[in-house]
Parts: structure tokens; sequence; C-alpha cells
């Protein structure tokens, strides 16, 4: 094929694949939806019973116990009797996984072709920078669902995911062209890949804390005597949101470390003759570091865990998409990229 | 249940609140450990964050001098009191210092008791079991039939699973993830290596630029540099005694699409020896492929033109001929420049203007529409001024001293302005000269640098990032197997406690169960 050809079936899946994503977006607001409706007695009689568990293990998270508990109500997800409207919800949340893992694809071979299109790696100019960075999401998210059983985080992921390719097909596109001289260079395609797939995985991690933060606001109320919404009901408790949020962001941390302060630093060296310059990007790079390094102090920290550390993480991801985003657009430096 | 509340990392993790009444030594031990806290680590990580933004936001001088210049000008009164704060070189300021300082004070106060504590820890046997086994994670309790060897099978299949098994009466201690902390201080004191040959360089190394134009060559002593910044205990004797030459330099341009005019390859093919005897080597030097002599790199910058023109003063006499690089003002090289000619007689001449790669004629006026050479011109307007006495002070190579000159006219009221392209030629009014554009010759900017301490912060991060790996990614465990004979029946009990941040030991002690009821049911 061509490089036309490549440019042509690229510009033609990158919005077929934002449809599908919204389609799988659609189903998962579906099984929340369906989980709202599912106030079956069954449901409320069961109440009481996983609350119970839910505040013994945060009780005892100190101590690191309880979590075996959680793990349960983790897996079980959907309470048994629920009826219907529980299977009806299941059901949806299949069906966005499945649709999203056909965007995916299509995703992935837009992507791939942009690349063949362009000639090089496609994260020349902040077009091609969204496209890249959002299927970053995706594999991340992809890579961690079974394993960390976080179907319930595909709304989120959905909506971001598509948000992100919309705003770039509208806004942001730019025809492919090739590389100017100071992007050649095996180190930015380390450097770059391990930025975009640790904020992946920075996403991804801030999706599940600001979950967990309304999570364990409604366990909070529930202890005070209130009811939590079916749908939330659905989430895994609070403590298990907590220690999936860790994993995912203790794998992110060392690939930031070495997507910035390795990668990054080398091909610096080699472009510009200096590995640090404290330009804008290098520095909310290393900003965005030292703000994960707070969380995982904190959550080593008394006093620190849970809320506080739920909201570092956030305020992590905030400061990553200002290094990764707003730098580019407000603040100019050696890093800005062509045809923003 | 003190010891199994503990986890791994046990050192001032919360400090007194209270200052003691106790005289200077409690007090200072006081502050120690308030210092070296983890609430304190967290303070001062959030400070370091915080205190590099502003770095990002305002104009840097190290970066940036045109800008911060700028700046005072746009803000007379923010600017000085910015200035006073050190907010023009953050990175340097006495307070940012005095942040990372105290971090890795605080960082050496923390991690070098914790290895003491580590090292006692590596010698230590897994602890017997608590009374209540029950109250711990993933209890499970079954029965089987008498046999004595529940106790061997779980220490094999303990130890298959790595942990390291320690025999009591009736019981069995088992813990795995040692390395869990080893990793974790391995992280810390890398980053403490990692932050000395940063330092390192800072001292000792040094960054010059010049700009070269194609033909001539370059001596590295600190007198040809443009711009010098050594490091704080630099001398002039650290520079290598290389010399090189710019033979040629070739840049390509994108010619169509959208976007045209976008750079695509530089090139600058020099040569260059070690020391003054040893023999020329020639090199490609590009963007991403910097030359290496001795230790010092050279990189590619950025690149320009330089028209040569010959100025021929009122007595017919050369009083200038040669390049004289112009700035590049735009992506399309319209090159901004000047060309001096203070020994011209009867008047010295000076000309000012710019040089277009590719002419065109717009309402605005004479611009360039590309940045490579396809129609180049010359656009420069004259001064005239009383012949200069030589008063010593440098004078900017790139700018005109005009306040003693006066401009040419061109005869019908207006200001003189001409436009050559090259081999052309204009007189000046009044018998004063002339000027002739006799071609032109590109430039490179080349930065000079040497870092030392490079490698050693390179490998500290590579290995903070391993000890990283084995800090998040290590799980530290115990696991507990008691055995009790209660009425002619054998009671087994499991239980297990986890000693990471991870929360959960999963289906860990379930399998392990597992595993010990299959073992009965086929002796
Ligand atoms: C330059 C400053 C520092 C950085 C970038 C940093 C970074 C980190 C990171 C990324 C972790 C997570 C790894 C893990 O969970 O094991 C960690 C853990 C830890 N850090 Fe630091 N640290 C710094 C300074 C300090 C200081 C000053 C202390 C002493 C108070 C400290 C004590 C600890 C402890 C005790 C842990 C283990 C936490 C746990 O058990 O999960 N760190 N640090």
């Amino acid at each position: 094929m061509s490089q036309e050809t490549f440019a042509h079936v690229s510009n033609l899946v990158i919005p077929t694949a934002t449809v599908i994503y919204v389609l799988a977006m659609a189903a998962h607001a579906m099984e929340w939806a369906t989980g709202r409706a599912a106030k079956t007695p069954a449901v409320q009689a069961e109440q009481p019973a996983e609350v119970l568990v839910g505040a013994a293990a945060s009780t005892a998270g100190a101590a690191g116990a309880g979590a075996s508990g959680s793990r349960g109500a983790a897996a079980d997800g959907v309470p048994a009797g629920a009826g219907d409207a529980a299977e009806k919800a299941a059901a949806a949340s299949r069906v966005g996984l499945l649709l999203t893992w056909l965007a995916f694809l299509l995703h992935l071979a837009g992507v791939l072709t942009r690349g063949l299109a362009a000639g090089r790696v496609p994260w020349g100019n902040m077009y091609e920078f969204s496209i890249t960075s959002s299927l970053a999401v995706a594999v991340v998210y992809l890579a961690f669902v079974h394993r960390y059983k976080l179907q319930w985080l595909g709304l989120g992921v959905t909506l971001v995911i598509a948000a992100v390719l919309g705003l770039a097909t509208l806004l942001l596109y730019t025809p492919a062209g090739p590389l100017v001289p100071a992007l050649h260079s095996y180190w930015l395609v380390i450097h770059v890949s391990a930025a975009a797939i640790s904020g992946g995985a920075f996403t991804v991690g801030a999706l599940i804390s600001i979950l967990y933060l309304v999570k364990s606001r409604a366990e909070r109320r529930v202890l005070a005597g209130g009811i939590m919404s079916p749908s939330l009901k659905r989430l895994p408790s609070a403590e298990a949101m907590d220690g999936t949020a860790y994993k995912v962001l203790a794998f992110a941390f060392p690939l930031w470390t070495f997507g910035v302060l390795v990668a990054g630093p080398i091909w610096a060296e080699y472009a510009w003759g200096r590995y640090w310059g404290w330009d804008p990007k290098e520095v909310w790079a290393l900003v965005t570091w030292v703000v994960y390094a707070a969380y995982l102090h904190a959550r080593a920290t008394a006093g620190w865990r849970g809320r506080p550390a739920a909201t570092i993480a956030i305020v992590g991801w905030l400061v990553f998409l200002f290094d990764f985003v707003g730098v580019n657009l407000l603040v100019s430096g050696l890093h800005s990229y062509a045809g923003v | 249940m003190t010891e199994i509340k503990d986890r791994v990392v046990a050192p001032s993790e919360e400090p007194p609140s209270e200052p003691p009444a106790l005289g200077l030594i409690g007090w200072l031990r006081w502050t120690w450990r308030q210092l070296t806290s983890m609430k304190t680590a967290l303070v001062l990580l959030f400070l370091l964050a915080l205190g590099a933004v502003p770095g990002s936001l305002i104009p840097q001088t190290a970066i940036d001098p045109v800008k911060v210049a700028d700046f005072f000008e746009a803000h007379p009164k923010l600017g000085p009191f910015y200035d006073k704060l050190g907010l023009f070189a953050v990175y340097k300021s006495a307070w940012f210092s005095a942040i990372y300082l105290l971090l890795f004070i605080s960082l050496i106060g923390c991690v070098v008791p914790r290895l003491q504590v580590y090292l006692k820890a590596l010698r230590a046997r897994p602890p017997k079991p608590p009374r209540n086994l029950n109250r711990l994670q993933g209890y499970q309790s079954f029965e089987v039939e008498g046999g004595t060897d529940v106790l061997a099978a779980a220490a094999t299949e303990l130890r298959r699973r790595r942990f390291r098994v320690e025999s009591y009466d009736g019981a069995l201690g088992a813990e795995r993830g040692y390395l869990r902390e080893a990793g974790n201080l391995l992280f810390h004191f890398s980053l403490i290596l990692a932050l000395i040959g940063v330092a390192w360089g800072a001292l000792f190394g040094y960054r010059g630029t010049v700009l070269v134009v194609v033909g001539n060559g370059f001596s590295n002593t600190v007198a040809q540099y443009d711009d010098f910044t050594p490091g704080r205990v630099f001398t002039p004797d650290d520079l290598p005694p290389f010399t090189l030459h710019v033979k040629d330099f070739e840049a390509k341009f994108q010619t169509d699409g959208p976007q045209r005019g976008a750079a695509r390859e530089f090139n600058a093919n020099i040569t260059y020896s070690e020391t003054p005897d040893s023999p020329d080597k020639a090199y490609d030097l590009r963007v991403n492929h910097p030359l290496k002599v001795d230790g010092t790199s050279v990189h590619l910058l950025g690149h320009g033109y330089a028209p040569r023109v010959t100025v021929k003063d009122g007595k017919g006499q050369v009083a200038f001929s040669g390049p004289s690089p112009f700035l590049p003002q735009d992506s399309n090289f319209s090159s901004f420049g000047v060309v001096k000619a203070p020994d011209a007689r009867p008047v010295q001449l000076g000309f000012e203007g710019f040089f277009l790669p590719t002419a065109v004629i717009d309402q605005r006026g004479p611009t360039s529409v590309f940045p490579d050479d396809l129609n180049p011109a010359l656009v420069m307007t004259a001064y005239y001024g009383r012949p200069a006495t030589e008063d010593g002070k440098p004078e900017s190579v790139y700018q005109l001293d005009k306040s003693k000159l006066t401009q040419f006219g061109d005869g019908k009221g207006d200001k003189l302005r001409f436009q050559l392209a090259p081999g052309q030629s204009i007189t000046l009014p009044n018998g004063a000269g002339s000027l002739t554009f006799d071609g032109y010759s590109r430039w490179v900017k080349l930065q000079i640098s040497h870092t030392p301490g490079l490698d050693l912060a390179l490998g500290g991060i590579l290995l903070a990032i391993l000890g990283l790996m084995g800090s998040l990614f290590i799980h530290p465990r115990r696991t507990w197997v008691r055995v009790r004979t209660k009425d002619g029946r054998t009671v087994v009990e499991v239980a297990g406690l986890d000693r990471g941040p991870e929360r959960g030991l999963g289906d860990e002690i379930q399998a392990i169960a597992e595993v010990l009821k299959k073992k009965q049911e086929q002796p």
C-alpha cells in the first residue's frame, strides 16, 4: 500500500473506533443504570451483610486484615439474588467490554497505519500524540481488566478515550508528514512509549481513585445508617479499589521513572547536549514524578492512607495531564511539537 | 500484638509531636526525629513539587535571558520583586536548594537507620504464630485424620512457595519477601548516588556555544566562545585542546505538502583533530549525532546564512570584505544582520538589513517564503558617520550603534534602501563608497559541553529503578500453620499476614490449606 492509502485508512478507522468506543460507553452506562434499577428486596436484604464486610475491612486495614473479605466482594460484584436487573447489568458490562476490544483493535490499526503513512513513529504532533496516548489508556485497561477485575471501570475508561479521540479528530487533525530532525532517534521511541504507557496507567489509576472516593463516601454513609445506591453496590469495596489503584500506579511509577528520568535525559543529551535543562516539559514531568512518590509515601504513612492518598493520586494525574497537554499548548519550550 | 501490626518498615513513622522539655540534646534529637520522619518527607516532597512549578511559568535567565529582559520591561514593579525572590533562577535559588537539601538530609537520616534494622531483620527467623490465628487474614481451619506429618507437608509446601520456614512446637512460622525492603533501601540510596552525579556535573562541567561560518574553524579556548557557562570549580585548563573545521553544511527542507518548509535534515561536514599535532579526522555532525572528543561533546544546535560583501570607501579602498553572520528571525530564515566598515574614509560606513534566502516582495515589503536559498537577496539600508575613535569598548557584531551615525537618503526625500542579488553592487550617494554582494555562506551554531558525573547519575537512576521494582513488586508476607489434637482428631489452622502495602493475600492461604487437605486424603 502507498503512504496515501495508509493515511486514508487511518483517517477512516480512527473515527470508526471513536464511534465504537461511544457505543461501548453506552453499554457501560446501561450497566450502571440497570444496577441503579435493581432495587429488589433481595438486594436490600443483602446490604447489611456486605456493609459489615466492608466495615470490618476498613477498620482492620491498618493491621492488614480483612482483604480476603474484600476480595470476595470484588469477585462477586453482583450480589447473589439481585435478580433480573443484576443479570442485565452483567450482560451490559460484557457487551461493553466486547465493544471496547473491537474499538481498541480498530484504534490500534488506526495508529499503526498513521505511522506507516508518515513513515515514522506516530507521535510527531498533537493529533498523533492524542491518538497514541489514548491508545495507551486502552492498552493498560485491557491488560489489567481480567487480572484485577476492572470491568466496573469500563464507563470511565471508554468515556476518556472517546473524548480524547473525538477532540483529536475534530480539533487537532494534521495530515501525515515526516518528522523534524530533532525528533529522529530511537531514544525518542523508547522515551515516548514509556511515558505514554505510564500515562495510560496514571489515567486508569486516577479513574479508580475517583470511584474509590465515591465508594468510600458511600460506605461511610452506610456506617452512619444511610443506604447505598445499588449501582455503587456493584462496585468492589473501597478497600479493594484502593489496593487495585495501588497496583496500577505501582506499575506506572517505575516505568515513568525510566521514561522521564532515563530515556528522556539520554535523548536530550544526544539532541541538545544537556541531559536536563529545566525545560517546562521536564519540570512538569519531574513534578508528576514527585507527586506520585508522595502518593507511595502517603500509603505508608499513618493518617495518610485511604482518602488522602487517593486525592494525591488524582492530583498526580492532573499534573501529568498538564505536562502532556497543557505545557504543549500554554508554555513554549524545546519540546513543542510541530503542527499543534 | 504490636509485632503483628508492624510493617517491615517501622522506624520513625510517627514521631512524637510534642517537643520535649529536655535541654539542647533532647531538643536536637527531637528536631532530627521530626526531620527524618515520613510525614516530613511527604511535606518536603510536596514543597519540591510546588517549588519547581514557578520556574516553568516565569522566564528563566539560564534558559532565555531575552525573555527575562522582556518581562522586566513589561512588569516594571513585579520584575525586581520576582528577582529578589530568585524567581528568574528558581533552580539555583537558595530556597529551592534548601528544599532539596533538607529532603536529602531527611533521606539519609531515614535510610541509614533502616539499613541497620534491615540487616538485623535479615538474620531473624520467621516468628512464632500468635495465639489467636483466627484473627488473621485468610484464616482456615479444618480437621484431618490423626497424622502428625501435616507440619512436614506444610513445610514442604511453604518452601516450594519460597517461604523461609521455622519449626516451633506444633506449629510453623514462615515468611517471604525479605527483598522488598532491600529494594526500597537500594532505591533511596541510589537516589543519593544519582544526585551526587548531577552535582558533580554542575560543579566540574562547562557548556558554551560558538557560531562558525562554513569554511572557518574553531579551537577550544575560552576566548573563542560566543558564550560560555563554566561550572563552579571549572578552570580553563580543563578544556581539551581540540580544533575543528567546518567544511560544508547541508540543509534539506520539505518542498511540498502542508508541512512545506519544515526542516528535514541538517548535516555539517567537519574535520577535527584532538590535539594540535594529531591528524585530522572527518565527521558528519548532525542533530542527534554529536561528536565526542576527549570527553567533550560537540552538538549542532542551529544554522543560518552569512552574506559575503565587499565594502569600498570613498577613496576606493576595501574597508571591509568577508562573511557576516545574520540571525534568522522566522522559520523561513529572514535573517537580520549588520555590516560594519569603521575604517572607511573619509566617512565610516555601516549597513543594516535582511538576508532573504527565498525573497518575494509583498505588501509588507520583501520577505522570505522558504528557508532554503532559492532566490537569495540582500535588503539593506546604509549609514555614515565621522571616523570612529578607538575606545576599546566591545561591540555586538549583530547590532549597529546608530547613535553617532546618519542614514543615507535616496535623493528623493526617502531613506536609502536597496535590494541586491548575488554579484550586484550599489554605489552610495555623495561618493561615499560602494557595497558589493559577493555571495553568501552558511554558518552553524555549535555547542561544546562537558558533563562529568553523567554515568554516575544515569547508573544511580537505573539502580534506583531496579530497587523500585523490588520494592513495589515483591510482596512480603507471613504464613503460620498450627496443628492441635482435640478429642483424638487433628485440627489444622492456617493463617497469614500481609506485610506490604498491597492489602490482601489473595487466595494463597486457601490454596495452602487445600494442598494440606489433599495430602491427607492420599497419604
Ligand atoms: C528524594 C526524596 C524521596 C523520594 C523520591 C522517595 C520515593 C519513594 C518511593 C517512590 C517509594 C515507594 C517505593 C515503596 O513503596 O517501597 C518510597 C518508599 C518509602 N520511602 Fe521514600 N522517597 C524519598 C525520601 C524519603 C525519606 C526522606 C524517607 C524517610 C522518612 C523515606 C522513607 C520511605 C519509606 C519508609 C518507604 C517505604 C514505604 C512502604 O513501606 O511502602 N523516603 N519512597
